[in-house]
């Protein structure tokens, strides 16, 4: 059976790594890691992603941008997009939502709501 | 004629002598049913059957009702250990989510002895982790007794002064030891320096390094919680001796590369 690849585009190595070891509690997933837009688009166009996790404020390509461009790619249409921010305000959340992320979490994030939130998106038990 | 009315006489009086005949015969029936009847009955009371087992069906129906009873108790029981064990099982699974915070937090405040790679690690922490969105790290100069800021999110570096040891309640706090955390987190207006909503001090076991000072949290978290506190110990001890380590090794580097070059033109 393949396994579920999701793709964490986070400037932060800590939250990268607290991600990516809260994502590694479920079964049959493989993450793999960027640091940046630009980083992230790379990483996109060399492998089928499943799930991408951004966070918004990085450096080189911010998650906005990097978002929309991804919704661009016919390849990638369909893919949830879940963004994770320090960006709380509601105008922040209805930008992120309308460029195309399909779910929009706020720091610091409760590991159970993320892993809830993959869950709901990949529809995984 | 005397003749016919004796024959109708005889008929008549056999038709009388065959219905008691028949009369007899169903007597002796009804006696034989009585007295099986009778034997019957004996039986059954023998046994116990009869008006007894009315009170014996209503014993039993009490009997079967007090034991629907204890089993719905125990329904309510198993329905209640259930309740707790679902309550504890995600009493596990924050606590599990919190220890991976702090093992994650500790384990990148260690993974590296560059300074500046570790004072980004715990700006990386408060921001991240603790969802802070104005704050200061001071470190202590022991010569002026003085805290120095040298790293601030949300604000420019050159807005925060030095602060003195003991003055105010990042000095108090820095002396102390002690952490500091306002009662009633105030809507934020201007930045003040003297007045945060929490001073982490940095301690090497009693002896403080620097303190961080919390300003303002992100506009989605309204107060401190458990984890956070877990978080501010976690960063009193390991984030200062990460400084501290990752300090004394820049400085023996520059010390090494000092006594290489002076020993490089002593040997040519």
């Amino acid at each position: 059976m393949a396994k579920i690849e999701i793709l964490v585009v986070e400037d932060s190595p800590t939250m990268r790594q607290l991600i990516v070891f809260a994502l590694k509690r479920l079964k049959d997933v493989n993450v793999t890691e960027a640091s940046d837009g630009v980083d992230g688009l790379k990483k996109l166009s060399n492998k089928q992603f499943d799930l991408m996790i951004a966070d918004i404020n990085m450096p080189i390509m911010d998650g906005l941008k990097l978002v929309s461009l991804v919704r661009q790619d016919p390849k990638y249409n369909n893919m949830p997009i879940i963004i994770v921010t320090t960006e709380g305000a509601d105008e922040d959340r209805k930008r992120g939502l309308a460029l195309g992320a399909n779910a929009y979490l706020t720091k610091p994030v409760q590991t159970t709501q993320l892993l809830a939130t993959v869950k709901e998106l990949l529809k995984i038990p | 004629m005397a003749k016919d009315r004796t024959e109708e006489f005889l008929n008549t009086f056999k038709k009388t002598a065959d219905f008691v005949k028949e009369l007899l015969q169903e007597n002796e029936k009804l006696r034989y049913q009585i007295a099986k009847l009778q034997e019957e009955l004996k039986s059954y009371k023998e046994k116990g059957v009869g008006v007894d087992a009315h009170a014996q069906c209503i014993a039993k129906i009490a009997e079967l009702e007090s034991e629907k009873n204890e089993i719905l108790n125990k329904i309510r029981e198993v329905e209640a250990e259930n309740k707790s064990f679902a309550e504890k099982y995600i009493e596990v699974e924050q606590e599990n989510n919190n220890l991976a915070n702090l093992y994650i937090a500790s384990f990148q405040l260690h993974s590296t002895l560059n300074f500046k790679e570790v004072v980004q690690i715990i700006m990386e922490i408060v921001i991240n982790l603790i969802g802070a969105e104005i704050f200061v790290l001071f470190l202590l100069d022991e010569k002026s007794n003085e805290l120095t800021p040298v790293a601030t999110e949300g604000i420019e570096l050159t807005e925060v002064t030095n602060v003195k040891l003991g003055k105010g309640i990042i000095g108090k706090s820095a002396k102390t030891g002690e952490n500091y955390f306002s009662d009633i987190i105030p809507m934020f207006e201007t930045f003040n320096q003297e007045a945060p909503i929490a001073c982490i001090p940095l301690k090497i076991k009693e002896h403080t390094i620097g303190v961080i000072a919390i300003y303002k949290l992100l506009v989605q978290k309204s107060t401190f919680n458990e984890l956070d506190y877990e978080l501010f110990t976690l960063l009193a001890g390991h984030a200062a001796t990460a400084l501290f380590s990752a300090k004394l090794y820049t400085e023996s580097e520059r010390k090494l590369s000092t006594i290489q070059g002076f020993i490089e033109l002593l040997t040519k």
